[in-house]
């Protein structure tokens, strides 16, 4: 069965490697790359935690073969800290809150509220569960998250 | 969870992906925004020998207008849909309905044709195609063909299309008439889930405020989406009153004919089917008046 060299911009670097083409990004990534903090769940496109930003929209990587992703540039939970090494200001407000606990969820959630505050400075609470809707939290029940969220767009507006 | 092997070809034309479809006698499936394909090949209810990846091909993409008709590109993403002005002008009943399919993260990849093809009972995109009789463009190396939303639907999960042919796009009338105005309503357990029954309606008043031209439709209650003629004909000519959509409405178990799953039983679809078209045949109404004001 078919194999393929792929070749991506994850976080701002190119990448390549050669996978099956029934090579799931989310293992691509986990397994060819290396990076491993995007974690895998259901493997079934319920749970949301591999999500990552792909071509700048939020998708869910075991629902995307890696070489149907061939050419994309690709932001995983990696890639949101600052150039210094710093949190972001959504990580920063995560661990003000304590919103996690067993934090399986963590990077998927970071990947859909990034992608939110990206294209929506101002949040409402609605539309935060909306964003965070299909990414499934079995520890907090969402309370820390929407607020890690709340927090996190108002540091992000004031700094401007 | 992990797929069974299989190869794979990047189709970069429609004439490309047609022919390796034709091909792949029967192994071959196309794969577009893959949220529902790659899910049955990870449990492997699905074992495609050759994967046709159609997400390149630039001519499956996009809204136009043909007159009358929207014609949405196959390969069109359910999210840029959505966002598409001229759908929010001129076919806001696919809007509202494309609000309640999936998530963010599945909507920015799963796509029209996809999910007409994949024809689930409960698929709000299919629920408006039939309720609008949309028709469905379809194309294989013999040439193409367009499908009614009525023909196309066969049964849950099956629909007419041949093996070798491919889907290219969703024909959707645009209702022009002054005082038109449309309702989507979906039960599910959560929002973005599988719905448990949705109904569609769009509708026109007149200048009395009677009900000149009205489409109702039900998804999730039978193994394909219904139009429910019998309560347009009741409906037309009236005044549109509650009690009106209520009498209506009130038999239209006989219309259905749903399963029972985990979610839900089959008189519990019923009964839900009935709620979600009296308030969307109500917010067509209400829509319809508005725009009269």
């Amino acid at each position: 069965m078919s194999d393929h060299d792929i070749a991506l911009t994850v976080n701002g670097r190119r990448m390549t490697s050669r996978a099956e083409a029934r090579t799931t990004l989310v293992d691509f990534l986990r397994d060819n790359l290396n990076l491993t903090g995007t974690h895998v769940g259901c493997e079934h496109g319920v749970c949301g935690a591999c999500s990552v930003i792909m071509d700048g929209r939020p998708v869910r990587s075991c629902l995307i073969y890696a070489v149907m992703a061939d050419g994309a540039e690709i932001t995983t939970v990696e890639g949101l800290e600052g150039s210094d090494g710093a949190l972001s200001p959504l990580q920063d407000a995560f661990w003000e809150t304590h919103a996690m606990q067993c934090g399986y969820c963590t990077p998927g959630m970071l990947i859909a509220a990034t992608a939110l505050l990206a294209r929506n400075p101002d949040p409402t609470e609605h539309e935060i569960r909306d964003a965070i809707g299909g990414n499934l939290c079995r520890c907090t029940g969402y309370v820390q998250i929407v607020e890690a969220v709340q927090i996190a767009a108002r540091a992000m507006r004031e700094a401007g | 969870m992990k797929a069974a092997a299989f190869d794979y070809i990047r189709a970069d034309t429609v004439e490309e992906a047609c022919r390796l479809l034709a091909e792949g006698e029967g192994e071959a499936r196309i794969i577009a925004g893959g949220q529902t394909l790659v899910p049955l090949m990870a449990m492997r209810l699905a074992r495609p020998e050759l994967l046709v990846d159609i997400n390149r091909i630039a001519s499956l993409k996009g809204v136009t207008a043909d007159g009358e008709t929207l014609v949405i590109g196959a390969g069109t993403r359910q999210a840029d849909v959505l966002a598409d002005a001229e759908v929010a002008a001129r076919a806001p009943l696919l809007a509202e309905a494309l609000s309640h399919v999936g998530h963010e993260q599945t909507r920015n990849r799963g796509t029209v044709g996809g999910s007409l093809a994949n024809a689930d009972p409960t698929a709000e995109i299919g629920l408006v195609a039939r309720t609008l009789d949309a028709e469905i463009v379809a194309r294989s190396s013999g040439g193409e063909r367009r499908i009614p939303a009525a023909a196309f639907f066969e049964s849950a999960m099956v629909t007419t299309l041949a093996p070798e042919e491919l889907l290219i796009a969703l024909r959707l009338p645009v209702w022009t008439a002054p005082r038109t105005g449309h309702g989507f309503h979906e039960l599910g357990i959560r929002h973005g889930d599988f719905a448990i029954a949705a109904a569609a309606a769009q509708l026109t008043l007149d200048s009395n405020g009677r009900c000149i031209r009205i489409h109702v439709g039900v998804g999730g209650a039978s193994p394909c989406p219904v139009r429910l003629t019998a309560v347009e004909d009741a409906l037309a000519g009236s005044p549109l009153d509650d009690a009106a959509i209520a009498r209506a409405t009130e038999d239209i178990s006989d219309m259905l004919d749903p399963e029972s799953d985990i979610h839900a039983g089959a008189e519990q679809r019923q009964r839900t089917a009935r709620a979600m078209a009296r308030r969307a045949i109500a917010d067509a109404r209400d829509r319809a008046q508005a725009g009269a004001a």
